[in-house]
């Protein structure tokens, strides 16, 4: 057995890009994730009743089925019914699908959690409904859900590596291929673990900082 | 889809919970070991046990699993690659399971451990008949919860050459040219197990609830 760390830094300029799709289609993912999810909650909690109905049983196949299975259907599956995407667009929107179900229900908790006085004094003293979600229910909403969202963010970065299955360019899929063809399919993988743990833990540090930071806003129940 | 694929989808959605199934119960026992280490006041033990958590919840699983599946043989061990599976799987559970154990002892009130002191029961007597009691019941809504993600995460084994549910439909959907039926079909069985697997949980606390009437 020996393990050879050095080809693996030979190849740099390549590992860079890759690390750059992982970053990037990470955040895009997560940003769109939680915009869809809000307006699935908010749908729910506001809309009619088939509409609800209908969304909830979107929320639970997406939460219900595999991430795998979810971008098999539509990178494969796809095609047969006229929707042909290459692999990034498939990856971003599949990742999309699939957070927006988990922050939807995170998004609903929020909401069921708010406390039901302070919608009634903000009617009280005249605001108008847009002004309530805008000023009340929606700070209000995200100061209660934040360590949920951060923590739903880190769980994408790490379901990142699994668009390498669909050939998405991303770290698993180009590290991987460099440790193959190197000979050193070991070496590469354990950087490309220890690097997805540094990665995790400054994010999940990052995310802390910011409850910190946000704490002072939050209501008194 | 002729009976005869449904039945090879069904073989191997047997498989799928088979495997999970084995990966859970490795990954508890693991994972108690490992949150016994986490709780105990020595560094010696704590330390390793928290840096074992961090990583294995740190690093993605189709990594771990990728990464297990090709170091096994650099080390010598040459084992089918369901066991490598398994051993990702129950590695990265235990991880997790050992976080929910942790919440769950540390929320026996101390006032019930107080009182055991007080009646003069053994630090064993109080594992065996107060704490691990409550922890297992406080901590069952994490398990079957656990048990959902770990079915679900079962589907990434594909990759490592195990032919379980996913990989089913991926061979049957590339030599039928059919991919919509088969990933369809295999989406709905993995929800129809999650959803017996939750149901199985809610009525499992459920009878808990009514054995423990106080």
């Amino acid at each position: 057995m020996s393990i050879d760390f050095s080809v693996v830094w030979q190849q740099l300029p390549q590992i860079l890009s890759a690390f750059w799709n992982t970053i990037w289609i990470w955040i895009v993912a997560t940003i769109l994730a939680v915009l869809l999810g809000f307006v699935v909650a908010g749908l729910r909690r506001y809309g009619p009743l088939w509409l609800n109905l209908l969304l909830r049983l979107y929320v639970e196949v997406i939460r219900g089925t595999p991430f795998l299975i979810q971008l098999f259907l539509l990178y494969f599956g796809g095609p047969f019914i006229g929707l042909s995407l290459e692999p990034i667009p498939a990856g971003l929107l599949g990742m999309t699908v699939y957070g927006s179900a988990y922050f939807s229900e995170i998004f609903r908790a929020g909401f069921a959690a708010i406390p039901p006085g302070h919608v009634e004094a903000a009617e009280c003293v005249g605001l108008s409904r847009g002004q309530i979600v805008r000023r009340i229910l929606v700070p209000e909403m995200t100061m209660l859900v934040l360590p949920q969202l951060v923590n739903m963010a880190i769980i994408l970065m790490k379901e990142t590596a699994i668009l390498s299955i669909i050939t998405v360019p991303e770290l698993t899929l180009v590290v991987g291929a460099i440790g193959s063809q190197q000979y050193a399919f070991v070496e590469a993988m354990t950087m490309l673990a220890l690097f997805y743990w540094a990665l995790v833990e400054i994010s999940d540090w990052l995310g802390r900082l910011a409850e910190k930071k946000l704490s002072k806003f939050r209501f008194a129940v | 889809m002729s009976t005869r694929l449904f039945e090879l989808m069904l073989w191997a959605a047997g498989k799928t919970v088979l495997l999970s199934a084995i990966s859970i119960a490795i990954g508890l026992a693991i994972g108690l070991l490992v949150c016994a280490a986490k709780l105990s006041p020595r560094r010696l033990l704590s330390i390793p046990a928290t840096v074992y958590v961090s990583l294995f919840r740190g690093v993605p699983l189709l990594v771990q699993l990728l990464l297990i599946y090709n170091l096994l043989p650099v080390l010598g061990i040459l084992v089918p690659s369901e066991v490598a599976a398994i051993a990702g799987l129950s590695l990265c559970t235990a991880a997790y399971q050992a976080e929910n154990l942790r919440g769950g002892f540390n929320s026996v009130p101390r006032g019930l451990i107080e009182a055991a002191d007080m009646v003069g029961m053994s630090p064993w007597q109080q594992l065996r008949r107060i704490r691990a009691p409550i922890a297992f019941r406080l901590t069952l809504p994490a398990l079957v919860n656990e048990m959902i993600l770990i079915l679900k995460a079962s589907s990434l084994i594909s990759v490592v050459g195990v032919i379980e549910l996913t990989r089913m439909a991926q061979n049957l959907s590339a030599s039928t040219f059919r991919p919509l039926l088969f990933y369809s079909v295999a989406g709905a069985i993995y929800l129809v197990i999650c959803w017996l697997v939750a149901g199985g949980g809610s009525l499992a606390e459920r009878l808990m609830r009514t054995g423990s009437s106080r």
